[in-house]
């Protein structure tokens, strides 16, 4: 009972972090159609925000107020990779729209160049963020089951950036105007949208949710130039499952592989576990090329 | 039009920095064409530059890829050797002049580098790797070539090649202890987990058969992918399986994972022992000494040893690359296997290979983890062995040491119940 | 094919080959073993990178799975290697880890034409199985690439957790000998030089008559329009699975050629990482065109030596600004470039039919 509640709860929190690193891509790619290689990246660029964030708050405020570094973290990580998504956008990405595949290729590039960077500016090794101490500990449900929370404080987050994306992409007009570029650019162009500006826009956007991504990420786990490879993968396998295009999908996409990933590897081992769900993801897809929840059209080649 | 007359000038310019760069190579690799085949398949590689008062050597760890995080450290190290004897006035005389080479944690690239540093650089020795898996991928090389490797990483034994000398730790001398330690002091019942490469499964396996030995109990054994970074389900299965001890193989990412999920799923060092062999200081800065306070590691070196060799090797580590950088057992490994060819080549007098293997049959050196012998016979080198416990201050307190140095026997032909492990060497 | 007469243009491409001809052939002349060995892995990566132009160039079908089609090859012929350096014994990573007889399916390796055999059928075979499936339910696209990349994973994890039957992490090395001689003596370079070089073009003649072929036109057909190649009458998915099929084995060949050139294959080379520069290759040496893909690999690959010796600490920075430069301005790769310098008037005549078709599938093959 206790274990079923306990792997329950691993499988949410899995769910939630997938979730976090797949959201930023579900825009950039899902809406954009950039495959963003680089996504990875980002996320490692709002991971170094954070560590950055804390030696400032560690130098310059007294040791009482070092736990509230965290709260600043979260929008300066996401500030910086909102900020190098543009210049990406302005850059590179303008170039690519409409070739996703040769997107794929030249983010590839920018990816190598970022970790390379990353490697000068804060040297080969891991580098350690200390998380706050009101973050330690967990909530104890029963005996036995504790749900740490940092991993409640990760889906409380997720609950979050996904309402606010929410808010503005469906409720609000910078948000219309996104949808209308993404679903019909010659149209929206005429009816006097400035297309590049939402392009840019829309592009950033991703790119800092990378950053809040990578900044809950250093509660979790490694901080380091490779860490954006590790999640890259799994990220763009989120949103495939999901259904390009639809922002539920994503969710129902992170929901599925997460508990899935978890009872796969309660059951077996580690690696296998990771066999199974991707032998999964390639037999659904068969089944149902679209992803969970499709878009709609009745183009044929759409 | 004007755009694109721009691109193509741009496209020219690169394409043919391309090109003279490829012909630049090329010319570097004719040069010495003739003589270089020779010199490859004759054999003998000498290795020593005759022209004059230097002498090559090669350098060649991970700078980028997912291993930088651990390599780039020992290579800093290695340099900062290399500098050290130049300062003294080198070797025979001559100063040694490192070639570095970058393996791009990709293995096929190691033994690529390993070949180009013999054929074309002619360097007189090698110091590199990290991984088991580059090992064997330049073990080949060296052996065809006749050159030679110093490779300074623990790892799981049970291999001595002519033309390598192992630097770290084999496996007597560092894991067999550490598992009779923690049955002696902290329980029977282990759990194992490590990375799904050649160190943990083979080390996992020796434990296993000890346990058998020596009166443990196995409460399970896991194997998670290079770079997985969700515990969350394996620390529930540990915790279901309620062992005294989980004997820690996981490989330098997924520990910053584990030790911090451990944490806060609530459980501490004074709830269950932690014994890991890949976590040394350096690890320790990326994970958060307050993750890991209490927990143990098994190594030959800590930056806290005690003796006056590293004393001074941590203040010049500090000194060259940062008050903030720590020093830790491969990095310390790297920097004695320098002094130890070093040692070696003034007392063969050449660079030969065989000269220099003759030489360093027995050669004794104060390391700054204490004396250190090299094994003639398996070219592996006597070191101490220690347990250590992580401080508030991410250094580690020495808790048991073997005070003597261990012989190193990478067949673990010294006991008994390993007989099964290895019917080979 | 008909003849043509000799313009100008024509003349500049056979001199062109015969130029590459010789060089190829005086190779061990005027490089040093360890050159000549570089090379000779650069012309293996060539053949996986006409097989990937194949698929790509001409089909429009992106694959990021290539590197497991390249693995399962270079396995194959390591197997046999493994075998004979191990001469009758068991291969030493089995011993430590803990199996005490040959498994089974290792025993038919001891045959080189065996390993030969399924070097090149196993990759094949695992591409129709795939494609079938895919190509079938009308994957296509980005999906189809993503696709691949599971594939990728599913195998290298597999790989990797098997230690007892593939070595693990480690993968296979520590060959001595092919056919009794040792494979690190100079004339057994040469001649596996020699034989690479021959493979390569033997691998480039076959895929040129394939794409001069009508089955070479419906390839191009289905890339740049595949309802209407269906509405036409022809049955795409068996198309995409024939080239997928054909293109995976050219990709088991050039990775047994591989093994007999590096003496090592491990997990890593099938990775994501690998999968993905050799569609770099293509991309920069020019999709579309047999030649661009087989110079890019070869070009790409020494850019990547000469970069990674000169400067070990930046070589990334060059090498990705590369990749971003070529991607962005030169779509047409550098096959493009040097038509746009060498040919300016024919391209103008040309814009129209051959050059606009080529970068016209990308734009396609992304919307899908």
């Amino acid at each position: 009972m206790e274990v079923l509640f306990l792997q329950l709860f691993n499988g949410i929190s899995v769910s939630s972090i997938l979730l976090l690193i797949a959201l930023g891509l579900a825009i950039t790619f899902g809406l954009m159609n950039v495959i963003n290689m680089a996504h990875g990246e980002l996320i490692m660029i709002g991971a170094y925000s954070t560590y950055v964030t804390q030696n400032i708050f560690m130098d310059l405020f007294p040791e009482s107020m070092f736990g509230w570094y965290f709260v600043l973290a979260i929008p300066v990580s996401f500030l910086v990779a909102f900020v190098i998504g543009l210049i990406l956008e302005f850059t590179l990405i303008r170039f690519l729209y409409g070739r996703p595949l040769d997107s794929l290729l030249a983010t590839w590039g920018v990816a190598l160049v970022l970790q390379q960077l990353a490697r000068t500016i804060f040297g080969a090794p891991n580098v350690g963020v200390t998380s706050p101490s009101w973050l330690n500990g967990g909530l104890t449900v029963m005996d036995g089951v504790v749900f740490p929370y940092k991993r409640l404080f990760i889906i409380a987050l997720v609950a979050i950036t996904l309402f606010i994306m929410y808010l503005y992409i469906y409720r609000s007009n910078a948000g219309r105007r996104m949808r209308a570029v993404m679903q019909n650019r010659d149209m929206a162009a005429c009816l006097g949208v400035s297309t590049r500006r939402v392009d840019a826009l829309t592009f950033a956007i991703g790119s800092g949710i990378a950053g809040i991504a990578g900044c809950a990420l250093t509660l979790l786990g490694p901080i380091g130039p490779s860490l954006g490879t590790y999640y890259i993968v799994d990220a763009f396998m989120v949103v495939v499952l999901g259904g390009v295009g639809k922002l539920v999908g994503t969710v129902f996409g992170a929901l599925g592989i997460g508990v899935t990933n978890t009872v796969f590897e309660y059951w077996t081992t580690a690696s296998l576990g990771k066999v199974l769900v991707f032998v999964c993801i390639v037999a659904f897809l068969q089944w149902r090329p679209k992803g969970l929840v499709a878009m709609r059209t009745r183009q044929l080649d759409s | 039009m004007r755009k694109r007359v721009w691109s193509s000038v741009l496209l020219l310019v690169l394409s043919l920095s391309l090109i003279l760069a490829g012909c630049g190579s090329n010319n570097g690799g004719t040069a010495p064409a003739s003589g270089g085949a020779e010199t490859a398949s004759g054999g003998s590689n000498s290795g020593s530059s005759g022209d004059g008062s230097e002498i090559k050597v090669g350098i060649l760890h991970s700078l980028s890829g997912t291993m930088a995080i651990s390599e780039k450290s020992v290579h800093d190290a290695e340099l900062m050797a290399i500098e050290e004897i130049n300062a003294k006035g080198g070797v025979l005389g001559k100063k040694l002049v490192p070639v570095i080479e970058d393996g791009a944690s990709d293995w096929p690239t190691f033994a690529e580098k390993a070949r180009k540093l013999i054929s074309e650089d002619k360097v007189a020795t090698v110091f590199g790797g990290w991984t088991s898996a580059s090992r064997k991928a330049m073990l080949p090389v060296f052996e065809e070539m006749n050159g030679l490797l110093w490779y300074p990483v623990q790892y799981e034994g049970l291999e001595s090649s002519p033309n390598i000398f192992y630097t770290g730790a084999t496996t007597n001398q560092q894991i067999v202890p550490a598992v009779t330690w923690l049955l002696e002091n902290r329980g029977k019942k282990f759990y194992l987990l490590g990375s799904d490469y050649v160190f943990p499964r083979t080390a996992n396996k020796i434990i296993k058969e000890q346990l058998k030995a020596e009166g443990g109990e196995l409460a399970g054994e896991e194997y998670t992918p290079l770079g997985h970074t969700d515990y969350s389900t394996i620390i529930s299965k540990i915790q279901q399986a309620d062992p005294d001890v989980v004997f820690n193989t996981l490989n330098g990412d997924s520990n910053v994972a584990f030790f911090k999920q451990l944490k806060d799923a609530g459980i501490t060092a004074q709830d269950m022992t932690t014994l890991s062999v890949s976590v040394a200081e350096e690890e320790i800065r990326g994970i958060g000494a307050d993750v890991l306070e209490g927990h143990l590691a098994a190594w030959n070196y800590y930056q806290t040893t005690d003796t006056p060799e590293n004393k001074t090797f941590v203040e010049n580590y500090k000194a060259k690359y940062g008050a903030d950088r720590v020093t830790a057992d491969p990095i310390e490994a790297g920097y004695t296997a320098v002094y130890l060819w070093a040692a070696a080549v003034e007392k063969a007098g050449s660079t030969d290979v065989a000269a220099v293997k003759e030489a360093a049959k027995g050669l004794e050196w104060n390391a700054p983890e204490g004396k250190v012998t090299i094994d003639g016979e398996n070219q592996h080198i006597y070191k101490p062995v220690r347990i250590g416990e992580v401080q508030a201050d991410g250094q580690f307190k020495e808790l048991w040491s073997t005070g003597e140095e261990v012989k190193p026997d990478p067949y673990l032909k010294g006991y008994d119940w390993a007989a099964s492990l290895s019917s080979g060497g | 094919m008909q003849l043509r007469t000799l313009t100008p243009q024509r003349i500049y491409i056979l001199i062109g080959y015969a130029v590459a001809a010789t060089a190829l052939f005086c190779a061990p002349l005027y490089l040093n073993d360890f050159r000549l060995n570089l090379l000779a892995k650069f012309l293996a990566f060539a053949i996986v990178a006409l097989g990937l132009d194949l698929i790509w160039g001409y089909t429009g079908i992106l694959s990021l799975g290539h590197g497991v089609f390249f693995g399962l090859g270079a396995y194959a012929m390591a197997m046999y290697l493994k075998l004979e350096a191990s001469g009758g014994r068991l291969p030493d990573f089995m011993e430590w880890s803990g199996l005490s007889s040959l498994p089974l399916f290792w025993k038919p390796f001891e045959s080189f034409g065996f390993a030969v055999a399924a070097g090149l059928l196993i990759p094949a075979l695992l591409a129709l199985f795939l494609g079938y499936f895919t190509f079938r339910n009308r994957i296509k696209g980005v999906y189809f690439t993503i696709l691949t990349q599971a594939l990728v994973i599913i195998t290298t994890t597999l790989f990797i957790g098997q230690q007892a039957f593939t070595g693990g992490t480690n993968g296979l090395t520590g060959f001595s000998t092919l056919f009794g001689t040792s494979l690190a003596g100079t004339g057994m370079k040469h001649t596996l030089y020699y034989v690479t070089a021959a493979l390569l073009i033997v691998a480039f003649v076959l895929c040129r008559v394939i794409v001069k072929s009508r089955f070479g036109k419906v390839l191009r057909a289905v890339r740049d329009g595949e309802n209407r190649a269906r509405f036409i009458g022809y049955n795409p998915a068996v198309y995409q699975m024939v080239v997928f099929s054909i293109s995976g084995a050219l990709a088991g060949l050039a990775g047994m050629l591989f093994v007999l050139h590096v003496g090592i294959i491990s997990p890593s080379m099938m990775g994501i990482v690998p999968s993905i520069e050799m569609v770099l290759w293509v991309a920069i040496g020019g999709r579309g065109t047999l030649v661009g893909a087989a110079l890019g690999a070869i070009l790409m690959n020494s850019a990547k030596s000469v970069f990674s010796e000169n400067y070990p600490d930046a070589w990334l920075f060059f090498l990705g600004l590369l990749f971003v430069i070529v991607v962005v301005f030169l779509p047409k790769g550098l096959v493009g470039l040097f038509s746009r310098i060498t040919f300016r008037k024919r391209k103008e005549s040309e814009e129209h039919d051959g050059a606009a078709a080529i970068s016209h599938p990308a734009v396609r093959a992304g919307n899908g």
